[in-house]
């Protein structure tokens, strides 16, 4: 490029990476509403199960999991619902950087602020559904690994419904399905790990749709939010 | 012999010159046709738009000026035909065209979270003018004392000036400005109109809308009706 400072695509993942944080946390509401609502549904089931810790601790893994995708989910119209409508997304797309970076940067973005605090928050819900102790460090594991997948794929479904005035109940049905393989593979793991069996393979597979996830989901998102400013 | 030397020399200046006048076609629509919910809202539009132009795309409301616009700009697609710049088509050549195109939508793209001086540095940065000094940008649009405020905090007409400050600094040859003068004060129009010629005496081309009489001199202005057609 001929004019002024270039940015290097380094750069600019962290110029776009640091306004959507700027961002997110000039806005609790929007970083706190997904946390609440995990901690709130995994304090329900003791609730509505009754408290026997036998009980409990045997579906842990699935109700962690379940809410964390629920909660992931409950976050993603956001993802570039704001951006869309102020008009920021045009300049973005017009940007003469290569879309990749920049989606990237936003996909991150939203996983720091609702991957993260699950995965801190976590071990605290567990050790309440009465899990295991063998198995926190596999539940662990399995959400660092897991929630990016959750971003990254969710970040399609949000980017096609994001110039519907109600994308919500659609965006459920496209994504949802598409989080089966991680819920499968994430519960298959904490529970192999509570029986004190090896979950290596698990998470290599959950490994293995982050890095599918993470270099091919992008193209999807950019095409998708180029279909839907059109 | 001198004189057949000196003939084949003017004969390649005058070729040097025409191909000079060609190449000053920046931006060329071939048989564009944009059809919106079954209506035609423009059928094998051609034109050209040269260095030093000055354009108003003019017409009724749902005439099609905006989405005119965002064909231009690449952001939306026609239904048929193609936009050449420099003689390729954009499609072929995006990162080139973006670097040389500045986009203002009706819809600014100015973050209500951020305050003015974050949303011009990040705006300059994203397309490529990361060193600027946007403090200065901003007094020069009499956003003087009010770089720490936060955008949402400003009026319509401050925002859009967030926005339109990039004028003074883009090098881009092609602007497309919709309705650049929307909530704006006499004197800022009248700032902003002296920026459109200057851009325009300094070989750069733009092409705008607006309902507003354009104090420009009337040579350097022409107008591209666009008409309802039902």
């Amino acid at each position: 490029m001929e004019q002024g400072n270039v940015l290097s695509y380094f750069n600019l993942f962290k110029l776009v990476l640091s306004r959507d944080l700027k961002i997110a946390l000039r806005h609790r509401d929007d970083v706190l509403n997904p946390l609440l609502f995990f901690i709130i549904i995994i304090t329900l089931f003791p609730l509505g199960i009754g408290p026997e810790p036998q009980t409990l601790a045997k579906i842990a893994p699935g109700i962690i999991w379940v809410s964390a995708l629920l909660a992931t989910l409950l976050s993603l119209d956001r993802m570039f619902k704001s951006d869309y409508q102020d008009g920021a997304l045009e300049q973005l797309l017009l940007s003469p950087y290569p879309s990749f970076i920049w989606v990237l940067a936003k996909v991150i973005a939203h996983w720091i602020l609702t991957g993260i605090p699950l995965i801190i928050i976590a071990p605290v819900l567990a050790a309440m559904l009465n899990l295991p102790a063998e198995s926190f460090l596999a539940t662990f594991w399995t959400l660092l690994l897991g929630t990016p997948v959750l971003s990254f794929i969710g970040a399609i479904g949000a980017a096609l419904t994001v110039g519907l005035k109600k994308g919500g109940v659609l965006l459920s049905l496209i994504i949802l399905p598409l989080y089966i393989p991680v819920l499968i593979f994430a519960t298959s793991a904490i529970d192999a790990a509570s029986y004190g069996l090896p979950y290596g393979g698990q998470l290599a597979i959950i490994g293995a749709l982050l890095v599918g996830a993470l270099t091919l989901t992008p193209f999807a998102i950019t095409s998708a939010l180029k279909v839907s400013t059109n | 012999m001198p004189w057949e030397n000196n003939n084949t020399i003017e004969f390649i200046s005058l070729f040097i010159a025409l191909q000079s006048l060609s190449a000053q076609i920046y931006l060329e629509t071939k048989q564009l046709t944009c059809i919106k919910q079954d209506r035609i809202l423009f059928e094998d539009l051609n034109v050209q738009f040269r260095r030093g132009d000055i354009i108003q795309v003019a017409g009724p409301n749902g005439a099609g000026k905006t989405s005119l616009l965002r064909i231009l700009a690449g952001l939306a697609q026609p239904y048929e035909g193609t936009i050449e710049f420099d003689q390729n088509n954009i499609n072929e050549q995006l990162e080139l065209y973006r670097q040389n195109l500045l986009y203002l939508g009706h819809l600014s793209g100015v973050k209500s979270e951020l305050t003015a001086q974050e949303n011009l540095e990040f705006q300059l940065s994203l397309h490529g003018y990361g060193n600027s000094d946007a403090e200065a940008l901003l007094a020069d649009v009499g956003l003087l004392a009010f770089e720490q405020s936060l955008a949402g905090q400003l009026s319509a007409g401050q925002n859009r000036r967030i926005a339109l400050a990039q004028l003074w600094q883009s090098k881009a040859k092609i602007w497309i400005l919709d309705e650049p003068f929307t909530a704006i004060d006499a004197k800022g129009v009248e700032a902003i109109e002296q920026k459109i010629l200057e851009h325009a005496n300094n070989g750069g081309c733009v092409i705008l809308t607006t309902h507003q009489e354009l104090n420009l001199p009337s040579n350097r202005v022409s107008r591209l009706e666009l008409d309802y057609r039902f």
